[in-house]
């Protein structure tokens, strides 16, 4: 129920996520969800892509430092409540949420979790009966 | 233009000479039967105390290394047992062993005889308040400044590093009139001043001795300039006795190096053979009068030349010139001597980071600058910042406590520090000396 995602370590300097973006362009991988944490001096891009494996490979070859991950993907509709909602059942549960980013696509949101304990964190959404989205579907958004 | 001891310090040559060699056949006896490492080193070239006549036979001995000090950590050198030895001081090394020395009374003694000469070639007497801002502790600069100011009689005011607008507060509240520093905290201290608004009119500096790192002429300029005082450059260092090796007079050219106490001769630093008077190379140490540590032949890793024509000042001590170059990498950083390989050894320790590394060096306002650009290793990277950011405090905080010294670190990507065949490129230092 995890979606991989894979992390890219970055000095902040000019021109650097265009190259991983060039990278994988060549390899015709596709973006589903990006986002970028950054201190003064370095920042971690955070890629949900369509072939993953194949994607660290390319990073790697041209010497960045990347990491797999795993993630949880909640589909609900893209208002804020929806959202909180989400948030509130997992620290309910004490369950901290250690990022989250999202975007929407029509009516719907696409949340992207890192939870301190990613299996409690799927256990306790489906109870509520939230939307987790496979590898598979997240990929065909 | 005040001589603090006109008989040695304006001494005839050939007087002179004649005093090193009975101190030297005097050293070379007391190490030979008092330290077993000099004993066995000096077997091994076939030589006796015998064999050492006169300075003109030094070149026979074996030379001493800050190696030999390392091996021998702690006291392993030291000539006298240790109820004779009444004070140790000791500076950061490589590997975390610290370079350590002991003085006896004497060489308290000594020690404070060769500062009262460098402050009053300084133009210092009784009637100055000697503002010293080195640091105290271990390190030699505070306490050998400390004797030598007592010694001439004069006020000393032991304000030792840091808290610049106090030290400024200080200076004007108590007339100080001779500050000593190292010379790019006396331009940072310069810069205070003028942003403190206390008027130049309301301080009483007149001069200031400045060492235990290399500065150039136009930091000279501009100390000058800026403190409108006159600025003297002072030699030593902690292994030879701490400050006070060698000073320059208000002619400000070239050090006088107190020669009936420590021999200088200069090698070059690759055949190790003496090299004829006023040709550039390495400066060696023989102490002839210190009884806890004495060393012979101590290779500094200092690069200068030596001048035995007589001074204007009156002085018949030969001159080195000012230092401005090493024969090995280590860097000196706010008076702090730092080798490369001292921050390798605390990388290799922690997991996280590569042993790639880059260390920068820059002066900006006039002081000291040190950035360690490291890499990250994939195997340890996940993805929190949180993570990356415990990662780099745990890494300053072992750096700075390894090496006594302040650090920015930068993680950088895998391989983005240029590798090389030979030997790895592994300090940039953008200061000018």
């Amino acid at each position: 129920m995890t979606i991989p995602q894979l992390s890219v370590f970055l000095e902040n300097k000019s021109g650097r996520l265009t190259e991983v973006l060039e990278v994988l362009g060549k390899e015709n991988i596709r973006i589903t969800a990006l986002s970028v944490a950054d201190t003064s001096e370095f920042g971690i891009l955070r890629l949900i892509v369509s072939d993953p494996d194949r994607a660290r490979t390319m990073l790697r070859e041209q010497n960045f430092s990347v990491n797999l991950s795993e993630v949880i993907s909640v589909m609900a509709p893209n208002e804020a409540k929806y959202y909180a909602k989400v948030l509130k059942i997992l620290s309910d549960l004490d369950i901290s949420v250690e990022y989250t980013y999202a975007f929407s696509k029509g009516s719907k949101s696409i949340i992207i979790l890192r939870c301190s304990n990613n299996e409690d964190a799927i256990r306790a959404l489906k109870e509520h009966e939230m939307e987790l989205l496979h590898a598979s579907e997240l990929y065909k958004i | 233009m005040d001589i603090w001891n006109r008989h040695f310090e304006c001494m005839d040559r050939d007087d002179l000479r004649r005093i090193q060699s009975d101190r030297l056949r005097e050293t070379v006896e007391r190490v030979y039967f008092n330290v077993p490492y000099y004993r066995q080193k000096m077997q091994e070239a076939g030589l006796g105390p015998e064999h050492i006549n006169s300075v003109d036979n030094l070149g026979k001995l074996p030379f001493t290394t800050k190696q030999d000090l390392r091996d021998n950590y702690p006291f392993g050198l030291f000539a006298v047992p240790m109820s004779e030895i009444v004070r140790i001081h000791a500076s950061s090394g490589t590997t975390g062993k610290s370079t350590v020395v002991g003085y006896t009374r004497n060489d308290i003694s000594t020690w404070s005889e060769v500062m009262a000469r460098t402050l009053t070639a300084a133009g210092a007497n009784r009637n100055d308040f000697i503002h010293i801002a080195y640091g105290y502790g271990l390190f030699t600069g505070g306490l050998g400044l400390h004797y030598g100011g007592e010694k001439i009689g004069a006020s000393v005011i032991p304000v030792s590093g840091g808290n610049t607008m106090r030290q400024i507060q200080l200076m004007r509240d108590f007339g100080s009139t001779v500050l000593a520093c190292t010379p790019s905290y006396a331009l940072y201290l310069a810069e205070a001043i003028q942003e403190s608004g206390i008027g130049r009119g309301e301080l009483k500096l007149k001069a200031g001795v400045f060492g235990a790192e290399p500065w150039t002429e136009n930091m000279r300029r501009e100390i000058e300039d800026k403190l409108q005082i006159k600025a003297i450059d002072i030699y030593g260092l902690s292994e030879v006795i701490g400050p006070g090796v060698a000073s320059e007079c208000m002619c400000q050219d070239g050090l006088h190096i107190y020669e009936d106490h420590f021999y200088p001769e200069v090698i070059d630093p690759v055949t190790l053979q003496v090299l004829p008077e006023g040709t550039q190379g390495e400066l060696v140490f023989t102490t002839i009068t210190k009884e806890g540590l004495p060393l012979i032949r101590y290779r500094t890793r200092d690069l200068t030349r030596l001048r035995y024509d007589k001074c204007s000042c009156g002085r018949t001590m030969v001159r080195m010139d000012k230092c401005l170059g090493r024969s090995d990498d280590m860097l000196i950083i706010r008076g702090v001597n730092l080798f490369p390989s001292q921050v390798e050894s605390v990388l290799l320790e922690m997991s996280g980071i590569k042993p790639h590394y880059l260390l920068i060096v820059d002066r900006v306002n006039n002081l000291d600058t040190l950035e360690l650009k490291v890499e990250v290793d994939e195997a340890y990277f996940l993805d929190r910042i949180s993570q990356l950011e415990a990662l780099r405090k745990k890494l300053q905080d072992n750096l700075e406590s390894s090496l006594g010294l302040g650090i920015k670190i930068t993680l950088v990507e895998p391989k983005m520090i240029e590798r090389s065949e030979g030997k790895a490129k592994r300090v940039i230092d953008k200061r000018k000396f």
